[in-house]
C-alpha cells in the first residue's frame, strides 16, 4: 500500500460544473445587446449609468460582507454586478450620479444584505432600489430623455420625451380616444428596435429577447415565467381591446412597451425571489401579467411592472406551499 | 370642524371600550390554570433547557414532576442531587441520591496510533460520515472525529483535540445530560459514574474485531485477551465480543487491570501517581 | 435527432457527459488470481451459511454457502483450490464481513456444468424448474440492487402481472460492461428472456434499451425477430432511466406507487436486468451458478479501459493491474459508476456479484467544491425525477425537522444524485436527504413495532 489514502464521499461523484457565478455572469452576457441599444440611443451616458451602478452595487456589498456580516467576500460572484445592472436598467439614462447610489445603496444593503444576503432576500432588490428612487424622485425618474438627443457624454438640456405608456395615460387622462393618440405614438417597429424615450434598458423588446433567447438555451432560466407573464399581459390587454378599441390600446403596444420585456426576462425570473416549481412559476407569471395590465389602464402609474413583480415577489412563499411538483407514483 | 373632532374621539373611544371587552372576554376564556408548584421547581431548576431529562425543556420537566406520584425516574442531571433536593422539598416528596455520573469518551485512537485509511469527503458531521462508510480508518467502531457531541452539548463541556482528532470532556463542565451520548453515532461516549474525587477506571475501546484485526487498526485498541477480566479481583470486567467491559457499579477502583494491559486500553484518571511499590503489588484503594 | 421520437420518461432527469470510453472493447476473460475473497452476503437480505470448512478442496461452481430465510442467495466457488479460512473483509463501506479466502490452483469445474460456447435454445425445464435452478445458482439482480432473481421470478399471490421489462438501459456514464454483453451475447440474453417469460407466464416482453447503443438494439432486434413477444424498444438518452420506476414509466407509462408499498409488480411488471437474464441462461440452459459478471474497468485517465469477464472474488487491484495499472493521479476509486456508485476506501476488497464497474477518478475532479448557499434556482426540483423538493428536504434534515420531512415523502428518493449533480452552489443535498431517508425509515419502523 504505498499509495496515497483515497477519498471517500457519498454518491454522486460528479456535477454539471454550473456555479452561481456562471448562471449570473450568463444573464449579465445576455443584457449586453440591450445596453449597447441603450448606448446607441441615449448615448454613452447610459454607459456610464451602467458601470456606476454595477460598481457601487459591488462595492456596497463588498464593505457590507466585510466590516459589517463579517463572513467570507463573495462580492464578486456576479450576483451584485447584475443587480446593479438590472438597477441601471430600469432608470431614465440621465438621472444624477448621486441618486444612482441612492439606489444601489437601498438595493444591496437594504433589500438584499440586510435579509442576510444572497438567497435570503425576499424581494427582487434591483426592483425595489427602483421603486424607492421612483417614490422617493418623481419627476426625476419619470424624465427621460429623447432618443438620440445626445451629444458625446452628456444628454443635450430640456429635451425629453415622455414614454409611450406616459403620452398614452395622458392622453387617456385628457379625455382623448386611442385613434387620437395613437397619432402621437411610436409604431410598433419603433417599440420593437427601441427608437423611443425609456428606461435606460427597457426600451428595446429585440435586444432583450435575443438575450432571453441565449438565457433559455443555456437553460439559466425556464420559459415558464417569461412566456406565462407575456401570455397573460397580452391575452388580459386583449380581453379589454376587443371590448373597446376606443379606450384600450392593442396588445401588442402593452407588450413591446414599458418594462415588460424586461420585467418579464429578467426580473421577475430573478432566482431568490421566484418560485421553485414550474406549476408555480406559471401562476407566479400569470399574476404579475396580470397586476401589469390592472395597474396599467386602471392605476394611477403609465407602469406597473415593478410593482407587479415586487407585490408578486410577497407570495411566493405562499406559492411554494401550495404549489408542489407531481410526486411519482400518487 | 370642532363636531368631527368630537365625533372622531367618541368614535375611537368605543371601538377602545368595544375592543379592551374583547378581549378580556378572550383572555378569561382562554385562562390557562398552572399549578403554582410548576413555576416554583422550574425556579430551582438550572433553567438551561438541555433535554438530558427526557422533557423538551425544563418547564416540561417541572410539570412532569408536579404531576408525578414519586419523583423516581425523573433526575435533572445538571441540576445534581442538591437540586433534586429542593424541588423534592417544594412538592413534599422524597428523592433518592444518586451518583453524579459523568461522560466518558470510549475511543483512544488519535492520528498517531491509529492511521487513516481513506480520507472523507462529505458533510462534516459525524451522522452524515457514519452513514457513508465505516470511517476513515480501518477501525470500524472509532471515532469519526467531525464532532457532533460537541456541537450538542449546551454546556461547551466537551471540545475537540485538535492534535489527537477526539474529543475531550471538561470534567467541571460535564452535567452528565446525555446529549452527546444520543449524538454520538458510533455510541462511542458512555456516561460512567463520576467516582470519588473523579477517580474512574475504564476501557478506552469498543472495537468488537478480534484482537488481531483490531491491533493493526489502532495500536491502543481492546484486543480481548482477557488479561483484564483475570486480574480482576471484583469480577468487574466482563469480555464480550472480544471487548472487555468494566461494569462502573462493581469497580472498586484498584486499578490492577490497568498496567495487565497490553495496549494500554485501560485508562484511569485523576489517581494519585503510583508508587513504584505499587505498581508490582497493587491495593485496593 | 434519431429520426423519431424517441421514448423516455417525462419528468425530470440529466444528461451528464456519457464518457463511454471502454464501449468498442470486447469482453476478455481475466486471468484467475491467486487467491479470491467471496463474502457470504453479496445479495440484500440474510447472509448465506457456510456449507465448507477451512482446508476443504473446492471445484468452480460448487456451493460454498447456503442460502438461508426467504430473502437470500446461495454463494459458489468461483474458483478450484483450498478454502485457507474465514476471513473479516470490508465490504465496500468499509464493514466486516464474513468471507472465504480461496487459494486458487488450477480450474477444475463440478461436473454438470456445461462450459461448451454453442447455444441452447430450447427450453425444457418447467417454470417450478427454472425458480429451482435459478435459486440453487444463486441468481441475484445484476443490475446493482442485488435483489435475489429466484423471488421476482413468481409472481405473489394476489398480484398479477402483465409484462415483463428487460433493463438495458445502461444510464450511469462510463459503464459499457451491460452493452458489449448485449452486443456478444444477445442470442443467450434472449433466450434468457423467453426463459423468463416461462417461467412468470408472462406473453409481453419489452426490453428497453437507450439510443447511444444502436449496434446493442440492431443485435437484440436481429435476434428477438423470431419471438413477437419480445419487444425491442429504443429509450432516449436520459439519465436515471435505469432506475426501476423510471424505466417501467418510460416503457409502459405507468407509475410504481412510493416505497416502502409499492413494487413494479404493483403495476403489472417484474423487471430483469440483461446481465441477469444472461446469467438465468447461463443457470437453466448450461447449469452454470452466477461465479462471474462482466466488469468495466474505466476512469479518465486509466491506460486501458475494459470489459472483463471476472470470477466473482477476484480483487479489484487485480482488475485495474489488467486495466493498465493504478494511474498515478488516482484519487477515488468508485464501484459502480460515478451517479450512484460508492467510492471505496480500499482496493483490495473482491468484486462481488452487484459489481458492474470500477471507475478511477483523477485528483482534479474527485475533490467536492466548497458549498454555497441555496439560490433557489429551483434546478434540482425541475431535474428531480420524482417530483421532489430537494432543496427543502436538504433544509429540513440539516434543521433536524424529521417529521416534515417525512411529510414531504423523503422516503420516496431514489437516491439518483439528480439534484446534486446540477446544483450550482455546489450543496451536498443527496448527502442530507439520504440520512434523513435512513432517519426516518428508521423512525417508521420504530413505529410500527409499537
Amino acid at each position: 500500500m504505498n499509495q496515497k489514502p483515497l477519498i471517500v464521499s457519498l454518491s454522486p461523484h460528479v456535477f454539471s460544473g454550473l456555479s452561481i457565478e456562471k448562471s449570473m455572469y450568463a444573464v449579465i452576457i445576455a443584457l449586453v445587446p440591450a445596453l449597447a441599444v441603450s448606448v446607441y440611443v441615449f448615448g454613452l451616458g447610459a454607459l456610464y449609468l451602467t458601470f456606476l451602478a454595477v460598481s457601487s452595487c459591488i462595492a456596497l456589498e463588498f464593505v457590507i460582507q466585510k466590516y459589517l456580516m463579517k463572513v467570507p467576500v463573495r462580492a464578486l460572484d456576479g450576483s451584485a454586478a447584475l443587480t446593479g445592472m438590472l438597477l441601471a436598467f430600469n432608470l431614465p439614462a440621465n438621472l444624477p450620479w448621486w441618486m444612482v447610489l441612492i439606489g444601489s445603496f437601498v438595493a444591496i444593503a437594504v433589500a438584499k444584505m440586510s435579509f442576510g444576503g444572497l438567497g435570503n432576500n425576499i424581494f427582487n432588490p434591483a426592483l425595489v432600489g427602483r421603486v424607492f428612487l421612483l417614490i422617493s424622485f418623481p419627476v426625476a425618474m419619470t424624465t427621460w430623455p429623447k432618443a438620440f438627443a445626445y451629444r458625446c457624454l452628456s444628454h443635450v438640456d430640456g429635451k425629453t420625451a415622455a414614454t409611450p405608456l406616459m403620452t398614452l395615460k395622458e392622453g387617456l387622462l385628457n379625455g382623448q380616444t386611442i385613434e387620437q393618440i395613437s397619432a402621437k405614438l411610436p409604431d410598433y417597429g419603433q417599440l420593437f428596435l427601441g427608437q423611443i424615450g425609456g428606461s435606460l434598458g427597457e426600451i428595446s423588446a429585440a435586444a432583450l429577447l435575443l438575450g432571453g433567447l441565449f438565457l433559455l438555451w443555456k437553460k439559466i432560466i425556464s420559459w415558464h415565467i417569461p412566456v406565462s407573464m407575456i401570455g397573460t399581459v397580452f391575452v388580459f390587454s386583449g380581453i379589454l381591446w376587443l371590448i373597446d378599441p376606443l379606450k384600450y390600446v392593442h396588445p401588442l403596444f402593452h407588450i413591446l412597451s414599458g418594462g415588460v420585456m424586461l420585467g418579464a426576462i429578467y426580473m421577475a425570473t430573478d432566482y431568490v425571489s421566484s418560485p421553485m416549481t414550474h406549476k408555480g412559476m406559471l401562476i407566479y407569471g400569470c399574476l404579475i401579467g396580470a397586476l401589469t395590465v390592472i395597474i396599467r389602464v386602471f392605476g394611477a402609474y403609465p407602469e406597473g411592472v415593478s410593482f407587479a413583480i415586487l407585490v408578486m415577489n410577497a407570495f411566493v412563499p405562499l406559492i411554494n406551499r401550495y404549489c408542489k411538483p407531481h410526486r411519482f407514483g400518487e | 370642524m370642532s363636531l368631527t373632532l368630537i365625533y372622531t374621539i367618541l368614535v375611537l373611544s368605543v371601538i377602545g371600550v368595544i375592543s379592551a371587552v374583547i378581549l378580556y372576554l378572550v383572555a378569561q376564556k382562554f385562562k390557562i390554570v398552572e399549578d403554582p408548584r410548576v413555576e416554583n421547581v422550574e425556579k430551582v431548576l438550572p433553567g438551561v433547557n438541555c433535554g438530558g431529562c427526557g422533557f423538551p425543556g425544563c418547564h416540561a420537566f417541572a410539570e412532569a414532576c408536579v404531576k408525578a406520584e414519586t419523583l423516581e425516574g425523573l433526575y435533572c442531571s445538571p441540576g445534581g442531587n442538591a437540586c433534586m433536593a429542593e424541588v423534592a422539598k417544594i412538592l413534599g416528596k422524597t428523592v433518592a441520591e444518586k451518583d453524579p455520573m459523568i461522560a466518558v469518551v470510549r475511543c483512544s485512537g488519535s492520528f498517531g496510533v491509529r492511521p487513516r485509511t481513506s480520507v472523507y469527503d462529505g458533510v462534516g458531521t459525524c451522522a452524515i460520515a457514519a452513514s457513508t462508510y465505516s470511517g476513515d480508518t480501518a477501525c470500524s467502531y472509532g471515532c469519526l472525529g467531525l464532532a457532533d457531541c460537541v456541537r450538542v452539548c449546551a454546556f461547551d463541556a466537551i471540545h475537540m483535540d485538535e492534535a489527537t482528532g477526539l474529543p475531550v470532556v471538561v470534567e467541571e463542565k460535564c452535567t452528565a445530560c446525555g446529549k452527546c451520548v444520543t449524538a454520538c453515532p458510533k455510541f462511542i461516549i458512555e456516561l460512567r459514574k463520576k467516582g470519588p474525587k473523579g477517580r474512574r477506571v475504564f476501557v478506552s475501546c469498543i472495537n468488537k474485531d478480534k484482537g488481531a484485526v483490531a491491533i493493526k487498526a489502532c495500536k491502543v485498541a481492546c484486543i480481548g485477551c482477557g488479561k483484564c477480566v483475570k486480574e480482576c479481583p471484583f469480577d468487574a470486567i466482563t469480555m464480550e465480543n472480544n471487548l472487555a467491559y468494566i461494569d462502573f457499579n462493581k469497580c472498586r477502583l484498584c486499578r490492577k487491570c490497568v498496567p495487565v494491559c497490553p495496549t494500554k486500553a485501560i485508562h484511569e484518571t485523576n489517581f494519585p501517581p503510583r508508587k513504584p511499590a505499587e505498581e508490582s503489588a497493587g491495593t485496593a484503594a | 435527432m434519431f429520426g423519431k421520437k424517441v421514448k423516455t420518461f417525462p419528468q425530470g432527469g440529466i444528461h451528464p457527459e456519457d464518457k463511454k470510453f471502454s464501449d468498442h472493447k470486447q469482453i476478455v476473460d481475466l486471468p484467475l488470481p491467486a487467491t479470491v475473497y467471496i463474502p457470504c452476503s453479496q445479495h440484500i437480505g440474510a447472509p448465506a451459511v457456510p456449507v465448507v470448512q477451512p482446508g476443504d478442496k473446492v471445484l468452480v461452481g460448487q456451493l460454498i454457502a447456503q442460502r438461508q430465510g426467504f430473502i437470500s442467495a446461495n454463494v459458489h466457488s468461483s474458483v478450484s483450490g483450498t478454502v485457507k479460512k474465514m476471513v473479516e473483509l470490508p465490504d465496500p463501506e468499509g464493514w466486516k464481513k464474513p468471507s472465504f479466502e480461496i487459494e486458487v490452483s488450477g480450474d477444475e469445474w463440478l461436473d454438470g456444468i456445461d462450459r461448451s460456447p454453442e447455444l441452447n435454445m430450447d427450453i425444457t425445464a418447467t417454470p417450478d424448474e427454472i425458480r429451482a435452478k435459478v435459486t440453487a445458482a444463486g441468481i441475484v439482480g445484476l443490475g446493482g440492487a442485488t435483489f435475489p432473481a429466484d423471488i421476482k421470478l413468481s409472481i405473489p399471490p394476489g398480484k398479477s402481472a402483465e409484462f415483463l421489462i428487460i433493463n438495458g438501459v445502461e444510464c450511469e456514464p462510463y459503464l459499457t460492461s451491460d452493452h458489449r454483453l448485449m452486443l456478444e451475447k444477445a442470442e443467450e440474453i434472449i433466450v434468457g428472456i423467453r426463459i423468463a417469460l416461462k417461467a412468470l407466464g408472462l406473453k409481453k416482453a419489452l426490453v428497453g434499451v437507450e439510443a447511444n447503443t444502436p449496434d446493442a438494439i440492431e443485435q437484440l432486434k436481429k435476434f428477438s425477430n423470431p419471438y413477437p413477444e419480445i419487444e425491442i424498444v429504443a429509450l432516449k438518452v436520459w439519465y436515471p432511466q435505469g432506475g426501476e420506476r423510471q424505466l417501467v414509466k418510460a416503457l409502459t407509462n405507468r407509475e410504481i406507487p412510493p416505497p416502502p408499498r409499492g413494487l413494479p409488480i404493483d403495476v403489472g411488471c417484474v423487471v430483469f436486468n440483461v446481465a441477469t437474464c444472461f446469467s438465468i441462461y447461463e443457470a437453466v440452459q448450461k447449469n452454470k451458478p452466477l461465479i462471474d459478471r462482466v466488469v468495466t474497468v474505466t476512469g479518465d485517465s486509466v491506460k486501458d479501459p475494459s470489459n472483463f469477464r471476472v470470477r466473482i472474488g477476484t480483487p479489484i487491484r487485480a482488475l485495474i493491474d489488467a486495466a493498465g495499472g493504478l494511474p498515478e493521479d488516482t484519487a477515488k476509486v468508485i464501484r459502480g459508476s460515478v451517479m450512484m456508485g460508492k467510492a471505496i476506501p480500499d482496493i483490495s476488497i473482491p468484486i462481488t456479484k452487484g459489481a458492474g464497474g470500477i471507475v478511477i477518478i483523477p485528483e482534479n475532479e474527485a475533490k467536492r467544491k466548497q458549498k454555497q448557499v441555496c439560490i433557489r434556482c429551483a434546478k434540482c426540483v425541475s431535474v428531480c425525477p420524482l417530483g421532489m423538493e430537494p432543496y427543502l428536504l436538504m433544509t429540513l434534515v440539516e434543521q433536524g425537522r424529521l417529521d416534515e420531512a417525512e411529510l414531504e415523502k423523503i422516503t420516496n428518493c431514489c437516491e439518483c444524485g439528480c439534484c446534486s449533480f446540477t446544483c450550482p452552489s455546489n450543496r451536498p443535498l443527496l448527502d442530507y436527504i439520504r440520512y434523513g431517508k435512513a432517519s426516518v425509515l428508521q423512525r417508521m419502523k420504530a413505529r410500527q413495532q409499537k
